[in-house]
C-alpha cells in the first residue's frame, strides 16, 4: 500500500482505466450529446460528437408533445411513495429484530429476502387480476403498493444491518429516562440512525424509479411512470433519436446522479451484508 | 437481553411487515396455483372448468418450452459469464493506484443507474439499427455491410445490452471485496517469493470467491427475470423469447391464462432452486 | 424515599441460573456496592432491579411497592452505563433535557434545573457540545447529570469508572461519593474493583457466581470476612491463605494474615524465607516471599522504605491477633 508506485505504472494504469471507463460510459454521453443535435445530425455518417449547433429544441419538443411533467410525478410518486411506506413499516420490524432478537429472527429475515426471489412473471395474472377488481390497475396507489412490498425485504434488511451497529444500551437509557417504545424509536433511534436510513432511502428510491415489470404491465395511460414513457418510444415514426435522447436524458439524469452517491449503499444492500 | 414487555412488543412491531409480505406471496401464488389447474380463458368464455395437470403437460410440450428455456439459459449463462470474468479483470484494474479513480469508478458504475427501458431502447436505436446505428456507421467505415444486430445475432445483443447493464455491479461488488483484502496477506506472499500470477490464483482469487457467489446469485435473480429489455427490442421474436416472456405473453397476450399459470409455476420453482442456495450463502452471513 | 428489596430473586438465562435464589435489602439513602469478579452477575442483578430485565421468579419492592412488573421508566430510578449511553445526536443539554422531556417538565423548570446541574458537575461551558466532543470524565458527568435531573428514588451506576484512566478514576470516584453525601439518595454501584467498594460503599454485596458471599461495611469485610473468598477478595494486597500444618497449629484448616499484619526483619521470627520480588511505593514497601514452607509465596506489606535485596534470607512475625481462621468449608470461625 505504502509502496511508491513508478509514475510510468500509474500512468499505464491511468490511461487503461480511463479508456475502459470511458467506453463503458459512452452510450450514457452519446445519448447526451445526441438530445442537443437536430435530427439529421443525430443519424449524420460519419457521426459527429462535439461540432454541431447545440440545440435545446428536442427537449422542449419531448416536453410538449408527451406531457413529460405527469410521467415525471408519477415516477416521483410512486418510488418515494414506495419507499416512505415501505421505511414506515420495515422500522419497527427491524428495530425488534436488531434490538430483541429471538432465535426465530434469522429464520424471519431470511424468509422476507426469499419472498424478493418470487419471480414476478409467476404471479402476474392474479395481481392483475385483483388490480381490477379492487381498481387499482392504472393508478398510483396500486403501483406504489406492490413497489413497496416489492422492496421491502431490501429496505428491512438494510435497516436491520444498520440498526444492529447501535449499542443497545442507548436504547436502555431512553427506556430508564421514562421514554415510550414510540419515544424511543422516534428521539433516539431514528436519529441515530439518520445515515443509514437515509442510504436505504436513496437505494430503494433508485430500485423503485428503474423497476420496470410492473410499472410496465399495470399501468396504461394515467399513472405510467418514466419507464413507461420512454417504452412508448419504442414504435418510431421518422425521425426520432435526437428526441429520443432528450427524453432518455431526462428519464435517467435525476436517478444518475442519485446513484453515484449511493455506489457504497448498493454494494450493502443488493448483496444484504454480504460483502463488505 | 430483553424483558417480556419488550419481546411482545417487538412481535407486535413486526407485524404489519410479515402481514404484509406473507399475503404477497400467498394470495398471488395460491391464485397461479389455482388458474393452473383450470382451463381459463378470460376473453374466450372464462373458467372452463378443471384440467388437472394438463396444463403443466401443454406448458412443457409446446413447441415454444425448450427454446424458451434454452434462450433463458444462454441469456443468463453468457451474461453471468461475461460480467464476472470482466468485472474480475476491472474491479483488479481499478484497485491499482492511479490518477482520478474516483471518476472512473463513477463512469464504470453508470450504467447500472439506466432504467431498463432506457437502455434497450438507446442500444437498439442508436448502436444497433442497421442503417443509423452507430455500429452501422463504424461498420461502413471499414467498408463492412452492418449487421442487422437484432435479427441476425438477436441474443448476442440482448446479451450485450443486459451485460452492460450487470457489468457495473459486478465490478463494484468485486472492487469492494477485493478492497477488503488484507494488504498484508499479499505481501506476506510476496515475501515467500510467490510471483504475482500466483498471488492471484491462491490469494486473490479465493478471497473472491465469496463476493463472485454473490454476484452470481444475484445477478441470476435479476436475470431470470428480466423483461422490459426484450420487450423493448425484439418482443420475443428472432429466438430471444426467455420463459419469463413466454409467460407473460400467455397470460397477458393471448389471455391464457391457465397456461400461463402453469408456466408461472414453473418459473417459481426455477427461482426457489437458485434462492435456496442464496439463502445458504447469506444465512452463514447472519451468523458472522 | 428508596428503598430496595429483593426476595427470592433469581434469573435463567435460557438453562443457565445466572442468580440462584437471593435475598437482599437495599436501605433508604444507603451507597451499596455490588463487587466481584467479572461475570459473576453483577450487571444482571443491577438490570433486574432497574427492570432492564425480567426477573425469572421472585419479588422486587422499592419502598415497599411490589415493583415486579412495573416498566423500567415507572420505578423512579436512573442508571448510569459503563458506556455512558449517551444520546450522540443531541447536545449536552438536549441529553440532561431528555428525562424531563419524556417526563412532560416544562421548559422554563427544565432550563432551572440543566443549568444547575451543569453547575454542580462542571459542565456550563460545554452545554452546546456533543458527546463525541467531550472528554470521558466529560460525558461520564453528562450521563449523571441526566440522572439527578430526574429526580430518582435511586441511582443505578454499572460499572462508570471502567473507561476511564487511573488518574481520572479517582478523581470520580471522589466526585460521585460527594453528590451522594449531598443528595442522600440510595446509590447502587457495580464494580470488580475492590479498592472503589472499600472506598466509597457504606454497604458492600460481595458476590460469586450470583451468590451473596457477604453483605457488611467495608471495614467489617475487612475485619471479619465470612469465608476464604471474601477474604482474598477484599484488601490489597490479598490477604496471605495458608493450609496445612502452619494453620493445625491454630486449630484451623486454612488461616489468613493480611499483608500489613507481619512484620519482616533480618534478626529473627517464626517464619523464614528468601525475598523474591520487591515494590516500592515509597510510603510501603512490598515484599514477595519465597521458600517459607507455607504458601507459593507470602507477601509482606512493611511501611516506609525497608530495603532487602532479591535472594536476601529474611524473618516474618505474623501478629497473633491478627489471624484469621477458617474451617475445611472455607468459612471463618473464631
Ligand atoms: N443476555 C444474556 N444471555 C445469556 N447469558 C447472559 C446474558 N447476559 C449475561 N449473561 C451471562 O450471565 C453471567 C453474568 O453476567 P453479568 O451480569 O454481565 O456479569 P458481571 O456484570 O458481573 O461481569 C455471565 O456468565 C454472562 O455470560
Ligand atoms: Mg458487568
Amino acid at each position: 500500500m505504502s509502496r511508491t508506485v513508478t509514475t510510468q505504472r500509474k500512468a499505464i494504469n491511468t490511461a487503461l482505466a480511463w479508456g475502459i471507463g470511458l467506453l463503458i460510459f459512452f452510450p450514457i454521453l452519446w445519448t447526451f450529446l445526441t438530445s442537443f443535435k437536430t435530427e439529421a445530425t443525430a443519424i449524420a455518417d460519419p457521426p459527429v460528437f462535439l461540432f454541431f449547433d447545440w440545440t435545446l429544441e428536442n427537449y422542449s419538443v419531448v416536453t410538449e408533445r408527451s406531457d413529460y411533467a405527469r410521467f415525471l410525478w408519477n415516477s416521483i410518486f410512486i418510488a418515494g411513495g414506495s419507499t416512505i411506506l415501505g421505511i414506515i413499516v420495515a422500522v419497527p420490524a427491524a428495530w425488534s429484530m436488531a434490538f430483541v432478537p429471538s432465535h426465530r429472527t434469522k429464520d424471519i429475515l431470511l424468509w422476507m429476502l426469499s419472498t424478493k426471489m418470487l419471480p414476478a412473471v409467476g404471479v402476474l395474472y392474479p395481481i392483475y387480476l385483483l388490480f381490477i377488481k379492487m381498481g387499482l390497475l392504472d393508478s398510483r396507489l396500486g403501483l406504489t403498493l406492490v413497489l413497496m412490498l416489492i422492496n421491502l425485504p431490501i429496505i428491512v434488511w438494510m435497516l436491520y444491518t444498520y440498526f444492529r451497529e447501535i449499542p443497545g444500551e442507548i436504547l436502555e437509557a431512553a427506556r430508564m429516562d421514562g421514554a415510550t417504545l414510540r419515544s424511543e424509536i422516534i428521539y433516539v433511534l431514528t436519529p441515530m440512525a439518520v445515515p443509514g436510513i437515509a442510504s436505504t432511502l436513496l437505494l430503494n428510491f433508485i430500485l423503485a424509479w428503474n423497476e420496470a415489470f410492473w410499472t410496465l404491465n399495470l399501468t396504461a395511460a394515467k399513472a405510467a411512470p418514466l419507464t413507461a414513457f420512454i417504452a412508448s418510444y419504442s414504435s418510431p415514426e421518422g425521425l426520432f433519436y435526437a428526441k429520443l435522447s432528450a427524453a432518455s436524458t431526462m428519464a435517467i439524469a435525476p436517478i444518475l446522479i442519485l446513484g453515484w452517491f449511493s455506489q457504497k449503499q448498493l454494494v450493502r444492500g443488493l448483496t444484504f451484508g454480504a460483502v463488505k | 437481553m430483553a424483558t417480556q414487555h419488550s419481546r411482545s412488543a417487538a412481535r407486535l412491531m413486526m407485524a404489519p411487515a410479515v402481514i404484509l409480505l406473507l399475503g404477497w406471496m400467498l394470495v398471488p401464488l395460491t391464485m397461479t396455483l389455482y388458474f393452473s389447474f383450470k382451463k381459463y380463458l378470460p376473453l374466450r368464455g372464462g373458467d372452463l372448468g378443471w384440467v388437472g395437470f394438463d396444463n403443466y403437460t401443454r406448458f412443457i410440450t409446446s413447441s415454444a418450452f425448450w427454446p424458451s428455456i434454452q434462450a433463458t439459459l444462454i441469456i443468463v449463462g453468457s451474461v453471468l459469464a461475461i460480467t464476472v470474468v470482466l468485472g474480475v479483470l476491472l474491479a483488479i484494474l481499478l484497485d491499482q493506484p492511479m490518477w482520478g479513480q474516483g471518476v472512473v469508478r463513477i463512469l464504470v458504475i453508470a450504467p447500472f443507474f439506466v432504467m431498463p427501458t432506457v437502455s434497450a431502447l438507446v442500444w437498439k436505436n442508436m448502436f444497433m439499427d442497421p442503417v443509423n446505428g452507430l455500429f452501422a456507421h463504424l461498420w461502413n467505415a471499414f467498408g463492412l455491410t452492418p449487421v442487422e444486430w437484432l435479427s441476425q445475432a438477436s441474443l448476442t445483443s440482448i446479451v450485450m445490452i443486459v451485460s452492460w447493464q450487470w457489468l457495473p455491479f459486478a465490478t463494484l461488488i468485486l472492487l469492494t471485496a477485493i478492497q477488503s483484502l488484507d494488504s498484508e496477506q499479499l505481501e506476506a506472499a510476496e515475501m515467500d517469493g510467490a510471483p504475482p500470477l500466483y498471488r492471484f490464483a491462491y490469494i486473490t482469487l479465493p478471497h473472491l470467491a465469496r463476493a463472485i457467489t454473490i454476484v452470481v446469485l444475484i445477478q441470476t435473480i435479476f436475470l431470470l427475470s428480466i423483461f422490459a429489455e426484450i420487450l423493448v427490442t425484439t418482443q420475443g421474436s428472432f429466438g430471444t423469447k426467455t420463459l419469463t416472456y413466454l409467460v407473460y405473453q400467455r397470460v397477458l397476450e393471448s389471455q391464457n391464462v391457465g397456461l400461463g399459470s402453469a408456466g408461472g409455476v414453473y418459473a417459481v420453482i426455477l427461482a426457489n432452486i437458485i434462492a435456496l442456495f442464496l439463502m445458504r450463502i447469506v444465512g452463514k452471513n447472519l451468523d458472522a | 424515599m428508596g428503598q430496595i428489596t429483593l426476595e427470592k430473586v433469581t434469573k435463567k438465562f435460557g438453562n443457565v441460573e445466572v442468580i440462584p435464589p437471593l435475598d437482599l435489602t437495599i436501605h433508604d439513602g444507603e451507597f451499596t456496592v455490588f463487587v466481584g469478579p467479572s461475570g459473576c452477575g453483577k450487571s444482571t442483578l443491577l438490570r433486574l432491579i432497574a427492570g432492564l430485565e425480567d426477573m425469572t421468579s421472585g419479588t422486587l419492592r422499592i419502598d415497599g411497592q411490589d415493583a415486579t412488573a412495573i416498566p423500567p421508566a415507572k420505578r423512579g430510578l436512573a442508571m448510569v452505563f459503563q458506556s455512558y449511553a449517551l444520546y450522540p445526536h443531541m447536545s449536552v443539554r438536549k441529553n440532561i433535557a431528555f428525562p424531563m422531556r419524556m417526563a412532560g417538565v416544562d421548559q422554563a423548570t427544565q432550563n432551572a434545573k440543566i443549568d444547575a446541574a451543569a453547575k454542580a458537575l462542571n459542565l456550563t461551558d460545554y452545554l452546546d457540545r456533543r458527546p463525541g466532543q467531550l472528554s470521558g470524565g466529560q460525558r461520564q458527568r453528562v450521563a449523571i447529570g441526566r440522572a439527578i435531573v430526574r429526580e430518582p428514588s435511586a441511582f443505578l451506576f454499572d460499572e462508570p469508572l471502567s473507561n476511564l484512566d487511573a488518574a481520572l478514576r479517582v478523581g470520580m470516584r471522589l466526585e460521585i461519593s460527594e453528590l451522594h453525601k449531598k443528595l442522600a439518595t440510595t446509590m447502587v454501584y457495580v464494580t470488580h474493583d475492590q479498592v472503589e467498594a472499600m472506598t466509597m460503599a457504606d454497604k458492600i454485596v460481595v458476590l460469586r457466581a450470583g451468590h451473596i458471599e457477604q453483605v457488611g461495611s467495608p471495614l467489617e469485610l475487612y475485619h471479619t470476612p465470612r469465608n476464604t473468598f471474601v477474604a482474598g477478595f477484599i484488601g490489597s494486597p490479598k490477604m496471605n491463605l495458608i493450609d496445612g500444618a502452619e494453620a493445625e497449629k491454630h486449630d484451623a484448616h486454612t488461616i489468613g494474615i493480611r499483608p500489613e499484619h507481619i512484620d519482616v526483619d533480618a534478626q529473627g521470627g517464626p517464619w523464614q524465607g528468601k525475598v523474591g520480588v520487591a515494590e516500592h511505593l515509597g510510603s510501603d514497601t512490598f515484599f514477595h516471599i519465597h521458600d517459607t514452607g507455607l504458601a507459593e509465596t507470602i507477601t509482606v506489606r512493611a511501611p516506609g522504605e525497608v530495603s532487602f535485596d532479591h535472594g536476601d534470607t529474611v524473618f516474618l512475625t505474623p501478629r497473633d491477633d491478627k489471624i484469621h481462621r477458617f474451617n475445611a468449608e472455607g468459612l471463618r470461625f473464631s
